[in-house]
């Protein structure tokens, strides 16, 4: 393959990394954060979103990255949650008097990473990408550099990560000292018929390590403390792209490395995604703090997702992929809306803060409303179809553990839908404390464009759901 | 026509449309609270009408469904609309209900108004959508999609322990609609299909029905509600509104019935037949049970939300008795009950306007300040008890016939629980109504004003039609039941 071959391929991670470089210079120099920038910085997502979708399929350099249906599913929506994330944050950021350059490099910066790994095909592209999005999200968290709860965020997560990071690659190399090769391809080969004890204790590393990025439990200690204590639009940012890239690596394992190892990932898969929805569901009771509780929300959410996982092959990893984009507009409209309000200047961050929002903010509180049922899965909000194909995978694997895994996951929705009903209890049947300030305009209004998602009746199904679902499906085909 | 039953379906989503028009363009007060009333009344009158014209259009002799649609909607999924002889009268239930609802709620709602109007309409589109669905998933989306605005109006123009009692139906309803969702997932993956009318000829293995009856059921049952889990049922009736009771008792608990006539017996025939003694002996315990229950009760409108239970009792008998007297009174028990247990609502809620409180004992000697209130009143207790010339007794000797040839054991419980109605119920009319006035403050107690007589006058002819000349009903409904009672027998080779 030629170099121009393999440079076409990676073209949209290669506009990215340019476009880092040229921001960080570029803000090096003039310091402020000028309009221009952000904007540049969102254009450089933007076109690295249309690459992937214009680029051609394939694999470049010798098999270590691929460029097919499925990652430019997930650049795509990667991206275009990152770009979102550079808007919001740069909002929040003015609102505070605290602009800094370094966030929409390093918002770039991490979305690079994450597409790097969505692309991996090879355990060392792989590793890579996930340390060029990690080291990038950790500093994102301690963004807040003179708030305690945000340092204290960044540091947590920037332990823990390290941790997860060393069992990645403890069991990276495992792997590679078994099957004598990173590419997924080869893995595959030397798996296919053996189940070697030395490429299973590999595997198990690399799943509890990825885990560990998915805030699945038993690794989502970390989860609550940093999205308690990180800015508001970064959490969202948290909840969204990172978590779709960490479930889109885990499907690159388990789909191009170890797909004949099936039985052997299923069992751990599926006690993980249990015990993320259960854990999601009670630990999420006990919450006042609206980022904690939409952190449980999360890894309860995580726990669905990776049911899609551990159903496998085509059906189940794209309705993995479909759940995660479905799930990934909620949770991003749903912080939106959460930076947009403020009361007396002061954030609203508990759920009594919420007394009363219906009656002070109508449109803010049937937004927030639609995020809250949608995570919940009632229909029609869009998170039923999240569940629906999930579900209908795990029920048609003709696996018996799986679809018994899928009732219980099911039932465990019906505890986590208490703190959902809580929420909007709170801004529906109470009265209000105190007037609520004019919200963010621009917050305001990507919550509410996320909410128009998250609300499909018929005609918008038809527009975004129908192509959003073909394309998840259509995306493992090759698998 | 075809297209008349989506029009029927969405036609009150065009009265929130306009709803909310006119609360943007002229803002929150009086002025738009009254034009809401309004034009919700209009929109559901509309709808009424248009139920009726389907009524009117449809073909009593054909057991098949009818107005059937049939549209591509997104990723494979089908838009399938259609009734038959079973779900007809629901819906037609449901837009001769919703009116007398918003009227009910015309002066005891004082807040939010445009809102709970919304709600209504909402949850009408989202209850005959319910009857008429002909896919699974269309089904599941209207079925569940029905929480979210009853939540709602429980929580906010509910009683005092409104909250409370918000949560528990929710849960209760969403514990029990998840598992049927599961159910409702993997007969998909096995037969291919969401579509109702295919999957009533599909012959699931035996195994299998087991299962997928257990987890409709788990739904049905509770929506139902069945003995022993009804305990959310007293607590909804007693903190809602009263239009949120009458919508309750009158058309959402029979979705529960509706659901095993269109799903448990034609799709897991099998199954119906190996649970039939389950659910006869559920069914007898809820009759006498929760008869007993209901005569303790100290507050008028928990005691009614317990004679409910024990109604359905008799419906959830008539239809897994598997012949047609049983399936046509099931289908006309719920019908009549949910013209009584409405109107009985109703009668609670005039009296709780008056008085802001349900209290039995606060009450007493109300036939001297208010004859025709008591007339109404009595009329409705009759009809509960089943007495001959009103609808509820002819729901009740045909589940009871029904039952008989099934289960002669269950029939003669049964039986008892006829008299335990009229025990409660002469002992409520007794209390609240015979005597001298004793407290004070009822002294200066009103009677019916023209508004009431008004929604209980339309209540009172169909008691009484239906009572008198109840082939109204079992014309319309008898070659669907025949079809589907020929069906089961033919599966379980009865």
């Amino acid at each position: 393959m030629t170099f121009a071959a393999n440079f076409s391929l990676v073209l949209p991670e290669v506009i990215l990394g340019a476009s880092a470089l040229v921001l960080l210079v570029w803000g090096a120099f003039h310091g402020k954060v000028t309009p221009l920038f952000t904007g540049a910085a969102v254009l450089a997502l933007l076109g690295a979103a249309v690459a992937a979708v214009a680029g051609p399929h394939g694999h470049a350099f010798n098999g270590v990255y691929a460029a097919d249906a499925a990652a430019t599913y997930a650049k795509v929506a990667i991206y275009l949650f990152s770009a979102i994330a550079i808007v919001l944050g740069d909002r929040w950021l003015a609102v505070r008097g605290d602009q800094k350059f370094e966030y929409a490099v390093l918002v770039v910066l991490a979305a690079l990473g994450m597409g790097v790994t969505a692309s991996a095909g090879d355990l060392i592209s792989l590793y890579i990408g996930v340390e060029l999005q990690s080291l990038a999200l950790y500093v994102l968290a301690a963004f807040r550099r003179d708030d305690a709860k945000s340092s204290e965020a960044g540091l947590k997560y920037f332990v823990l990560g390290a941790l997860s990071s060393g069992l990645l690659l403890y069991g990276a190399s495992l792997i590679y000292g078994f099957a004598g090769s990173t590419r997924f391809a080869d893995i595959a080969a030397v798996a296919h018929g053996t189940h070697g004890m030395g490429l299973l204790f590999g595997l198990v590393f690399l799943i509890c390590g990825l885990a560990f990025k998915v805030s699945a439990a038993p690794f989502h200690m970390w989860t609550p403390d940093v999205y308690e204590g990180a800015p508001t639009p970064v959490v969202g940012f948290f909840a969204a792209a990172p978590k779709l890239a960490a479930m889109m690596m885990l499907a690159r394992v388990l789909g191009d490395a170890f797909p004949d190892s099936v039985a052997q990932w299923r069992q751990i898969l599926i006690i993980t995604a249990l015990a993320s929805v259960f854990v999601g569901a009670f630990a999420g009771l006990a919450q006042s703090n609206l980022k904690r509780l939409w952190a449980y929300s999360s890894i309860a959410n995580v726990g669905y997702a990776l049911l899609g996982v551990a159903t496998g092959g085509e059906t189940g990893l794209s309705s993995m992929l479909l759940f995660m984009t479905l799930y990934m507009v909620d949770v991003t409209g749903f912080f939106a809306c959460l930076q947009a309000l403020s009361r007396d200047g002061k954030p609203m961050e508990t759920i009594e803060d919420m007394a009363g929002l219906v009656k002070e903010r109508p449109g803010i509180a049937l937004a927030m409303t639609a995020f809250s049922l949608s995570a919940l899965g009632l229909p029609p909000f869009s998170g039923f179809w999240a569940k629906f194909y999930v579900f209908g995978a795990a029920m048609g694997s003709g696996d018996v553990l799986l679809q018994w895994a899928a009732v219980l996951g099911l039932v465990g929705s019906v505890v986590a839908a208490f703190y959902y009903l809580r929420l909007i209890k709170t801004m529906w049947f109470d009265a209000p404390a105190s007037p609520v300030d004019k919200p963010q305009p621009t917050a305001r209004a990507i919550g509410f464009a996320a909410a128009l998602f998250s609300f499909p009746v018929v005609l918008i199904a038809l527009i975004w759901l129908d192509p959003a679902a073909r394309a998840a499906a259509a995306a493992f085909g090759h698998a | 026509m075809t297209g008349l039953l989506s029009l029927t379906t969405f036609a009150p989503l065009v009265g929130v449309a306009v709803l909310l028009a006119v609360r943007a363009a002229s803002g929150d007060n009086a002025k738009t609270d009254a034009l809401a009333r309004w034009i919700a009344l209009a929109t559901t009158l509309v709808t009424f009408a248009l139920s009726i014209l389907l009524v009117v259009q449809f073909d009593a002799k054909n057991p098949g469904f009818q107005f059937v649609e049939d549209v591509a909607w997104f990723a494979g999924l089908h838009y399938r609309m259609g009734v038959d002889g079973i779900s007809i009268l629901f819906v037609l239930l449901t837009a001769f209900l919703l009116p007398l609802c918003i009227i009910a709620g015309w002066k005891s709602i004082d807040k939010r108004i445009v809102e709970y109007l919304i709600c209504f309409l909402v949850l009408e589109t989202l209850v005959i959508g319910v009857f008429c669905a002909l896919d699974l998933i269309l089904f599941y989306l209207f079925f569940e999609g029905g929480l979210v605005p009853m939540f709602l109006i429980i929580g906010i123009w509910g009683g005092k322990r409104r909250v409370y009692a918000a949560y528990k139906f929710f849960l209760y309803t969403l514990l029990g609609s998840v598992l049927m969702l599961a159910a409702i997932l993997s007969m998909i993956a096995i037969a291919h299909t969401s579509s109702i009318p295919v999957l009533m000829t599909y012959k699931f293995a035996p195994w299998l029905q087991t299962w997928l009856w257990l987890a409709f059921f788990a739904s049905f049952a509770v929506k139902m509600p069945m003995w022993p889990v009804h305990t959310w049922l007293p607590d909804a009736h007693v903190e809602a509104p009263t239009a949120g009771s009458v919508i309750l008792a009158g058309i959402l608990l029979k979705m529960g019935g509706y659901g095993f006539l269109r799903f448990s017996l034609p799709m897991f025939p099998n199954a119906s037949e190996v649970f039939q003694p389950l659910v006869f002996t559920m069914s007898a315990i809820a009759i006498v049970y929760t008869s007993l229950v209901a005569f303790r009760q100290t507050d008028i409108k928990k005691l009614i939300a317990y004679s409910s239970v024990a109604h359905m009792g008799f419906v959830t008998m008539g239809i897994f008795s598997g012949n047609a007297q049983g399936e046509q009174g099931a289908i006309f028990q719920m019908l009549s009950h949910g013209v009584i247990s409405g109107a009985l609502f109703l009668c609670v809620g005039v009296v709780y306007d008056r008085m802001h409180t349900r209290e039995i004992a606060f009450y007493g000697g109300l036939t001297n300040r208010m004859p025709w209130y008591a007339a109404v009143f009595m009329l409705f207790t009759m009809g509960n008890v089943g007495l001959p010339g009103t609808s509820g007794f002819v729901g009740e000797i045909l589940t009871m016939t029904g039952t008989y040839q099934a289960s002669t054991w269950t029939a003669i419980v049964a039986t008892t629980g006829v008299i335990l109605s009229a025990v409660y119920a002469l002992n409520l009319y007794r209390r609240v109504m015979f005597g001298e006035i004793v407290n004070p403050d009822l002294k200066t107690i009103t009677d019916l004003d023209k508004r009431e007589i008004l929604i209980f006058a339309p209540l009172i002819i169909a008691t009484l039609v239906l009572g008198v000349y109840p082939n109204l009903v079992l014309n319309l409904t008898a070659s669907s039941v025949d079809g589907l009672v020929g069906a089961w027998r033919a599966a379980v080779g009865g």
